[in-house]
């Protein structure tokens, strides 16, 4: 099986946000849930950078780990999932979560914050595979019917990437070799423990 | 003319051609995966700019996640593990040796006032929603480990999510009981000499002697200011994670939940001995806190001062011109 993570080449992403606006579309995320969000660092400084980023679908998830009701799963893909029949809303996989992947439905006030809700990586829930009941909660199944995560198969400069790390890694490699630069993948050392430093 | 507009065109030009002498591959280049550690190492974010109007979100990558993930599923695994277990061994402990603590001279049968209604009532609003805020606590850093198995995924959460839903509403009665007993007892817990003479003889628990005590004893001055302190700290730190991001950002945040964490676990390991010393662990105590009437003799032995202060205020607040029951 396939070892599915997501890499945000920096150096070409260009912040147009497509990546954010596909997945919102496609999943029908409501208003206040950023599944994917684009960062930009040193904005109009020498040095800016763009990076797309949403749940990384870590390696020994902090989530997983500290969730009191352990309503997370990990697929064969190794994508990280959550079944929101489970979930009561606590926010200690937010606490946890290096990269502030977890969302809420609801906004402050006393715990009623809703269902936890994150980037599937296009591939649902625990629901059987695209159904009405799975769309509802989780969104569409991608995954399921064969296809990669839609916002890096919408990416216009194809620098957010999705599929198999080992895969993705060398394309990687392959652009900073032949480019002769390459600041590294975002957020790799902290959910993957490794970096892909060519 | 034309001298100096090409003066002025060069000058113009000039840092753009120094920057163009500058190679393209060599431009600023900062490593993610240096920062990552670097972030990782010394604490704090990766923040940047985002165009969705929530800051929060600018947050790239916050690392000390992994700390706060450590300290949940360890050290407060660990602490809560020790400090209940370990109270619960000790009293054990306690009891097989020292057994029942008995009223030395036997019930007088007479008793006196010791707490009123507005007291009582207090402490068993503090107690029982404690007890419920305790016990749904517990099952959010052990349950998943201890319950979950027995019960099965689905009743599980169903117990949890009521637990949560208690544990934040409950909190308001107890904050509020905590100031009301504040108010009720500050006054009679100021510690004093008294007390050091009553920790010198082990509270009368070692020896077989009953030091003397007004109307509090240090040990229960000690369960007053863990209670209002440590309860006071507890409830500020749960109202800084019940309203996320009203009062502090994702760090403080994580600081709150260690500090209510920590300070809830050692609490419950001092109420566990609070309740063993209140029923099953002494004769008469109970009394104290349902009826509000104690046994005369249990009041001389543990309070002897309060009941001679009782004892002076009822000769002064009753009719001077009175006889004494059977005088005639």
């Amino acid at each position: 099986m396939a070892r599915m993570k997501f890499l945000c080449d920096a150096d070409r992403c260009i912040e147009c946000n497509a990546c954010v606006t596909a997945c919102k579309n496609e999943h029908e995320v409501p208003w206040g849930i950023n599944r994917r969000r684009v960062v930009t660092l040193n904005d109009g400084k020498p040095g800016e950078r763009s990076i797309s980023m949403a749940c990384m679908h870590c390696t020994d998830a902090p989530c997983a780990a500290v969730c009191p009701v352990n309503c997370f799963y990990t697929t064969a893909d190794a994508i990280v999932l959550h079944d929101k029949d489970l979930c009561i809303g606590c926010g200690y996989c937010f606490y946890a979560c290096p990269f502030g992947a977890p969302q809420y439905p609801r906004v402050g006030n006393f715990g009623g914050r809703g269902k936890m809700d994150k980037c599937t990586y296009c591939a649902g829930g625990p629901q059987a595979d695209n159904t009405a009941a799975e769309y509802i909660q989780y969104g569409a199944n991608r995954i399921a019917e064969g296809k990669l995560p839609l916002c890096a198969e919408m990416c216009s400069t194809k620098a957010l990437l999705a599929g198999d790390g080992e895969i993705i890694a060398s394309i990687y490699r392959e652009r900073v070799s032949k480019r002769g630069y390459g600041g590294g993948a975002w957020g790799w050392r902290t959910a993957y423990r490794e970096g892909v430093q060519a | 003319m034309r001298a100096l507009l090409l003066a002025v065109a060069l000058l113009c030009a000039a840092p753009a051609l120094a920057q163009n002498t500058v190679p393209f591959t060599a431009r600023d280049q900062t490593s993610a995966e240096e920062l990552e550690l670097q972030r990782t190492l010394q604490g704090g974010t990766i923040h940047g700019r985002i165009s969705i109007p929530d800051d929060k979100a600018a947050n790239l990558v916050q690392p000390e996640g992994r700390a706060w993930r450590d300290f949940h599923n360890r050290t407060l695994y660990t602490v809560g593990a020790v400090a209940v277990c370990g109270v619960l061994g000790l009293l054990w402990l306690f009891y097989m040796i020292k057994g029942r603590i008995r009223i030395a001279a036997g019930p007088a049968g007479r008793t006196m006032t010791r707490f009123n209604l507005l007291e009582r009532a207090n402490h068993w609003m503090v107690a029982s929603s404690f007890i419920v805020l305790m016990l749904s606590g517990l099952n959010l850093t052990f349950g998943r480990w201890l319950i979950l198995p027995t019960l099965g995924p689905e009743t599980f959460t169903m117990l949890t999510m009521w637990g949560k839903v208690a544990h934040n509403f409950l909190s308001f009665p107890f904050a509020l009981g905590l100031v009301l007993m504040f108010l009720l007892w500050v006054r009679d817990n100021i510690p004093n000499a008294l007390d050091l003479e009553w920790l010198k003889a082990g509270g009368g628990f070692i020896g077989s002697r009953h030091p003397q005590a007004a109307r509090f004893n240090a040990g229960q001055k000690g369960v007053f200011w863990i209670t209002v302190l440590g309860g006071g700290a507890v409830a500020t730190t749960g109202y800084v994670l019940v309203f996320p991001f009203f009062i502090t950002d994702i760090a403080g945040q994580q600081w709150a939940h260690m500090i209510h964490g920590v300070l809830a676990m050692l609490m419950i390991a001092a109420i566990l001995a609070h309740i063993y010393i209140g029923s099953v662990g002494m004769e008469g105590a109970i009394d104290a806190m349902s009826t509000g009437q104690v046994d005369y003799n249990w009041a001389r032995e543990h309070h002897s001062l309060w009941v001679d202060e009782e004892l002076a205020k009822a000769r002064t607040a009753i009719d001077p011109g009175a006889k004494t029951a059977g005088a005639d």
